[in-house]
C-alpha cells in the first residue's frame, strides 16, 4: 500500500488527539462525539454503497436493532451491556443475511425499494411493541460499565469514540485494498466482467451488506448508550436518507469523504436552528443544491480539482 | 361475515385507487428518465391541503380543485427543470437524494404557509351511505373509484391512441431511437412530471374527504404508491392499477383482520415477498442486459 494513503489517517488521529482540548464547551465536545458515531456508521454504509454500488435505504433499521437490544435486553432482562450490545449486532448479521440472497438478485431501484421496506417494517415494529419498547415514545438505557468502569462522561465517551473511529478508518483502507475490496470495486464497475474474472458476485453482497448492517447495529448500541434513550425516531426512514446523503455529500468510494459528510450533516440541524421553522425547507434545498452542482461529493469533486487522489 | 369482508374490501378498494393513481405517477415519471420520484408523495399531500386551502378562501369548489391539480403540476414541471434536467444520466443514489430534497423543500414551505393542522374537505355529493348487502358505501367512495376509473381509461386512449403519447411510450422504450426519430424528448420528460403531479395531486383531493390530510400525510402515501408501482413491475402502466389496487386491498383486509397496528407494515412485508419470488414484480417481463 502506498504510504500516502496513511497520511489521511494520522491526520485524522491528529485532529482527533487535539480537539478535545480546543472545543469551547460542552454543547462542541457533544457535537463531536456525535460526529464520530455518524462516521463510524458512515464508513461502513460507503462500503455498500460506494464502493460495491448497492443502495441500502433501510439502514437506520439495523441501527435501531442495535439501540433497542442495548436498551431492552438489560432493562427487561437484567443483560450485561455489551452483552446485549453483542447480542444485537448478531441479530443484525442474522436478518441481513437472510434477507441478503434474496435481495442481492435485485437491482438498483427494486434493490431500493426492497431495503426501504424492511427498514420501514422494523421502525413499524419498534413503535408497536410498546411493551418492550416504551412505544413512539422510546425508552431510556442504562448506562454502559465497561470492566468495572462506568462510562459517564462526554470526556470518557469522546475517547471512546474517538479510538473506534481511528480504527474504523485503518481498517476501511485497509479493506478495500484487500482482495475483498478489489472484489466490491470489480462488481462495482461490472457484475459480468467481475464474474468472468471469478467473483462470486451475490456472496461479496451479501458479505459487505451483513458487515455494514452489523457496523451501524453496533454503532447504534453506541450512541443508545451514550444519549441514554431511545426512541422509534432513531431508526425512521428519515435517518436512513440522512445516513445515505451523507455517504454521498462526502463522496462515494471515499473513505474521507466519509468523515467529511458525517461531519457536515451532523452540523448542518445545528446551524439550521436559527432559521425557525424553516429548517425543513433549508435542509432539503441544501441536498438538491449539492446533489446538482456536486453529484460526485465534495471530497472526490476536490480532490479531482487539484489534481491528487485519496 | 360478508358485511364485514364487504366493508374491508369497500375502504381498500378506495384508499388502492389513491395508491393507483400514485403508481401510475411513478411510472410516467420512471418511463420517461429512469428517476424514482421520492416526492410524488408530496403531490397528494399537495393537492389534498391546496384544495381546502382555495376552498376555504371562498372558491367556487370545482375552480377550488382545478387549482389544487394545476398548482401541483406546475411544481412538478419546475422540480423537472430545475432539479432533474441538469443532472441527466447521473447515479440512482444521487436522483433519489435530489428528490427527496424537493419532497422536504414542499413539505416544509406547506407547513410553515399552511399550518400543520389537520383539514378537511366536504364531500362533493352528500354524506348519506349506501347499503350493500349489510356494508356501507360511502358516495364519497364512488367518486374515488369513478375518477380513477375515468383517468385509467384517457390515460390509456392517450397512450395507445395519440401520438404525443405513442412519442412518450417510444421514448421509454429507448431514448437514443426516440430521439433518432425526431421525438423531442425533453417535453416528453417534461409532460411526465406535469402529469404524474396531477395525478398524485387528483388523487390527494379525492381522498381528503374521507381520510383527512395535513402537512405530512405525503411520506406514507408516496411510498405506498411506489411499492404498488413497483408490485406491478416498474414501468407498466396496467400493473400501476393493478398493483394499487391490491396493496390498497391487502392493507385493508389485514387491519381488519389481522393488526390494525401493523396496518402500514402491511405493503412492505407484501413487497418483499413479491421481490423475494418475482425480482421485477408481478407484471415485469423478464430483462436482458447489455454487456
Amino acid at each position: 500500500m502506498k504510504k500516502s494513503v496513511y497520511n489521511g489517517l494520522f491526520l485524522v488521529i491528529a485532529i482527533l488527539l487535539v480537539l478535545p482540548f480546543i472545543v469551547p464547551n460542552s454543547f462542541y465536545l457533544d457535537l463531536a462525539i456525535r460526529m464520530a458515531i455518524n462516521a463510524v456508521i458512515v464508513l461502513g454504509l460507503n462500503l455498500l454503497i460506494g464502493f460495491a454500488g448497492q443502495i441500502s435505504l433501510g439502514h437506520a433499521g439495523f441501527l435501531g436493532i442495535g439501540a433497542y437490544a442495548s436498551a431492552v435486553l438489560p432493562t427487561h432482562f437484567g443483560w450485561h451491556p455489551l452483552l446485549a450490545m453483542g447480542a444485537g449486532a448478531a441479530a443484525t448479521g442474522i436478518l441481513a443475511a437472510l434477507v441478503a440472497r434474496p435481495i442481492f438478485k435485485l437491482k438498483g431501484n427494486y434493490l431500493a425499494m426492497a431495503t426501504l421496506g424492511l427498514g420501514i417494517i422494523i421502525n413499524i415494529a419498534l413503535r408497536n411493541e410498546a411493551q418492550w419498547t416504551g412505544g413512539p415514545d422510546g425508552m431510556p438505557v442504562p448506562a454502559m460499565g465497561l470492566f468495572g468502569f462506568e462510562l459517564s462522561n462526554d470526556k470518557q465517551w469522546y475517547w471512546v469514540v474517538a479510538i473506534l473511529l481511528s480504527v474504523s478508518v485503518w481498517a476501511s483502507l485497509n479493506l478495500i485494498d484487500s482482495p475483498f475490496g478489489r472484489a466490491l470495486r470489480a462488481l462495482h464497475g461490472s457484475e459480468v466482467a467481475s464474474q468472468v474474472v471469478g467473483v462470486d458476485v451475490v456472496r461479496y453482497k451479501v458479505a459487505i451488506f451483513v458487515l455494514s448492517a452489523v457496523f451501524a447495529s453496533l454503532m447504534g448500541s453506541v450512541t443508545a448508550h451514550y444519549v441514554g434513550f431511545v426512541s422509534p425516531n432513531f431508526a425512521d426512514f428519515f435517518h436512513s436518507i440522512e445516513l445515505v446523503t451523507m455517504v454521498v455529500i462526502g463522496g462515494m468510494a471515499s473513505v474521507y469523504g466519509s468523515l467529511v459528510g458525517a461531519v457536515l450533516l451532523t452540523a448542518l440541524p445545528q446551524a439550521l436552528a436559527t432559521f425557525e421553522g424553516w429548517e425543513t425547507v433549508v435542509f432539503g434545498a441544501i441536498l438538491m443544491l449539492s446533489m446538482i452542482f456536486l453529484p460526485r461529493g465534495l471530497v472526490p469533486t476536490l480532490a479531482a480539482k487539484f489534481g491528487k487522489g485519496e | 361475515m360478508l358485511a364485514q369482508f364487504l366493508q374491508f374490501l369497500f375502504s381498500g378498494i378506495t384508499v388502492g385507487a389513491t395508491y393507483a393513481l400514485a403508481a401510475l405517477g411513478f411510472t410516467l415519471i420512471y418511463n420517461a428518465s429512469n428517476v424514482i420520484n421520492f416526492a410524488q408523495g408530496e403531490f397528494i399531500m399537495l393537492g389534498g391541503m391546496l384544495a381546502v386551502f382555495f376552498a376555504q378562501a371562498g372558491l367556487p369548489l370545482p375552480v377550488a380543485l382545478l387549482l389544487a391539480i394545476l398548482v401541483p403540476a406546475v411544481v412538478g414541471v419546475l422540480i423537472e427543470k430545475f432539479a432533474i434536467e441538469p443532472v441527466k444520466g447521473a447515479e440512482t443514489v444521487t436522483l433519489i437524494i435530489i428528490t427527496i430534497g424537493a419532497s422536504l423543500v414542499i413539505r416544509g414551505l406547506v407547513a410553515v404557509t399552511l399550518g400543520k393542522g389537520t383539514h378537511s374537505l366536504p364531500a362533493f355529493s352528500g354524506e348519506t351511505p349506501i347499503d350493500i348487502l349489510g356494508a356501507t358505501l360511502i358516495p364519497q367512495s364512488l367518486w374515488v373509484l369513478g375518477v380513477t376509473a375515468v383517468v385509467v381509461v384517457a390515460l390509456w386512449y392517450y397512450f395507445n391512441r395519440t401520438l404525443q403519447g405513442k412519442a412518450m411510450l417510444a421514448t421509454s422504450y429507448n431514448r437514443l431511437a426516440a430521439e433518432l426519430v425526431g421525438i423531442n424528448t425533453s417535453w416528453v420528460l417534461f409532460m411526465s412530471f406535469a402529469m404524474s403531479a396531477a395525478l398524485g395531486a387528483l388523487g390527494g383531493i379525492l381522498i381528503t374527504p374521507i381520510t383527512l390530510t395535513s402537512y405530512d400525510v405525503g411520506i406514507m402515501l408516496g411510498l405506498k404508491g411506489f411499492v404498488a408501482a413497483v408490485l406491478g413491475g416498474l414501468g407498466n402502466g396496467l400493473g400501476a392499477v393493478v398493483g394499487g389496487l391490491l396493496v390498497g386491498i391487502l392493507e385493508a383486509m389485514g387491519a381488519g383482520y389481522i393488526s390494525s397496528a401493523y396496518k402500514d407494515a402491511i405493503p412492505f412485508v407484501l413487497i418483499l415477498f413479491i421481490l423475494f419470488f418475482m425480482p421485477r414484480g408481478l407484471f415485469g417481463g423478464k430483462s436482458t442486459d447489455r454487456v
